[in-house]
């Protein structure tokens, strides 16, 4: 069956993760679509959801406002698949701390078990560009874009640590929810988009 | 895609470094183009205190701009408008989570190294304040920090990203709470936009030479862009906004995301005002939404707007022809 994958649109880099997952389907070919998607309707109806870079408050406050914030917690919570970039993994974790201002009390989904800090390794002018790797899902090498990046201070039991950079914890898995610090949709290589559609695929079928 | 491309062998903005023998890298065009990447779609709002900063972010601001006066007061004040404060763009950035920007002077490269040193995310070259140099804009390149510019016309834009400008933002005539330059802003580069696309589609090569002479830009930048059909850096609109209808409307532009200046803390509804544009530029394409934001604002509470054409300062003009 056709697979239909959204990324949520409410705020950030949405073009580039659309762009990213054609690329991935076509060349997995793949039977599917993806779309920009914003309301609890459009959310209701997918096998699979990327949640953008951007700014997770604004993310979180505005997916508050229009209800998709609860459809899509319902969502993930009965098995669809997540891939959560940058904000989109702060939405995801249980609580986010920043570096500098400490707790926030931004809407987060609460679907990791895992700690954030925010803006972690420092401001834009630290933003880095450097090879991580995801041996466990044979991601080698790959080339981590970090924009005033988070990384996870702490993780729940059941939380597979996928990659780390210099001692900090980077990308984590959790069954069909995946999250990473770095942004696969500002490169060219999209081997993280294409492991995150078999994902899709596999649960569909 | 958004080209993420661009960079120039020779720009000192970007650093090789190693950490604990891990080769990394900053100041890339990727690293500095794909900040702007992330606040598309979002509100930039002008602040001059701390108080005005937290107010933004809870409104859903993706960043706030520092200045020392906002545009409006800039043009009630006179004199000579500078940098703000670096003490108070401290305060600012140890008060909120989200990005901080702020302002220098067209030209000023010292100011906007001072800038670069407090570690602010972006820096705005912005005609609100007093040009420094007439000729010159700041050469971005060599900036590891990435900043914005304002472009009236797509001539102006592309000569920006050449100096290395990661973003772009259209002019308006900041602080008159008018909307009418900014809207002709944009119209103004989208049909120049689909000129140069229309050319590249024909295959006429010696055409495009010819724009990029008028541009005053090189060839391949002009290529570049027609063949995308868009800028090649993230494009918010500026100048001018004071209500939710305003912000959707420039977002149905084709415009990546705003920036609020005066018409926000001008205002005597500034919390709710607040709101209520990131509302409308977010959901800019759900008339019922819209009104929704429109409503949550009282329109005898918007800030007193200027006629633009009695401005006797037209901050649009400035750095305009360099």
């Amino acid at each position: 069956m056709s697979l239909n994958v959204g990324i949520l649109a409410i705020q950030g880099d949405v073009q580039e993760n659309l762009l990213s997952v054609k690329s991935a389907i076509d060349e997995l070919g793949i039977d599917g679509k993806v779309t920009a998607v914003k309301t609890p309707d459009e959310i209701s109806q997918l096998d699979g959801l990327i949640i953008p870079g951007g700014e997770s408050t604004t993310i979180g406050q505005l997916s508050l406002v229009n209800g998709s914030l609860k459809v899509l917690k319902e969502k993930i919570e009965n098995g669809m698949p997540v891939l959560g970039i940058c904000a989109g993994m702060i939405m995801l974790s249980k609580t986010a701390n920043d570096r500098v201002i400490g707790k926030t009390d931004q809407p987060l989904l609460d679907i990791l078990d895992i700690k954030l800090e925010r803006n972690s390794f420092g401001r834009q002018r630290e933003s880095f560009e450097a090879n991580v790797s995801m041996e466990s899902i044979n991601i080698p090498k790959f080339n981590g874009v970090f924009i005033r990046a988070p990384s996870v201070s702490d993780v729940g039991s059941d939380i597979e640590i996928l990659s780390k950079f210099n001692g900090r914890i980077v990308a984590v898995k959790k069954g069909n929810v995946i999250g990473t610090s770095f942004h696969p949709e500002l490169t060219e290589d999209i081997s993280l988009h294409k492991y995150f559609l078999n994902l899709v695929n596999t649960l569909k079928n | 895609m958004l080209s993420l491309s661009g960079d120039r062998h020779d720009a000192k903005g970007i650093v090789s470094e190693k950490i604990n023998s891990v080769d990394i890298l900053r100041g890339s065009s990727t690293l500095k183009r794909g900040f702007a990447h992330m606040l598309k779609n979002g509100v930039v709002m002008d602040v001059t205190t701390v108080e005005q900063a937290q107010i933004a972010e809870e409104a859903g601001a993706v960043s706030v701009m520092v200045l020392d006066k906002l545009p409006s007061e800039v043009r009630k004040a006179g004199g000579v408008a500078r940098t703000a404060s670096i003490r108070i763009i401290e305060d600012i950035m140890n008060s909120v989570t989200i990005p901080v920007m702020a302002k220098c002077r067209i030209g000023h490269v010292n100011e906007a190294l001072v800038l670069q040193e407090t570690d602010v995310d972006m820096i705005d070259e912005s005609e609100v304040l007093t040009p420094a140099d007439e000729l010159h804009h700041i050469w971005k390149w060599d900036f590891t920090t990435p900043v914005v510019n304002g472009a009236r016309s797509l001539a102006e834009a592309l000569r920006r990203i050449e100096e290395g400008a990661a973003m772009i933002r259209t002019k308006g005539e900041p602080g008159t709470g008018n909307v009418a330059e900014a809207i002709t802003h944009i119209k103004k580069v989208n049909d120049e936009l689909r000129t140069i696309k229309a050319i590249y589609d024909s295959g006429d090569n010696q055409d495009l030479v010819r724009m990029a002479r008028e541009f005053k830009v090189s060839y391949d930048i002009v290529e570049q862009t027609a063949k995308l059909g868009r800028l090649p850096v993230v494009n918010f609109a500026a100048g001018g906004i004071a209500t939710p209808a305003d912000a959707a409307y420039l977002m149905s532009l084709g415009c990546d995301g705003i920036f609020v200046g005066s018409g926000i803390f001008n205002a005597d509804d500034a919390k709710e005002r607040a709101r209520a544009i990131v509302l409308a530029t977010t959901f800019w394409n759900e008339s019922d939404k819209v009104k929704e934001a429109q409503k949550m604002i009282d329109e005898r509470q918007s800030m007193v707007g200027l006629d633009v054409n009695t401005l006797e300062l037209r901050m649009q003009e400035r750095g305009g022809t360099a």
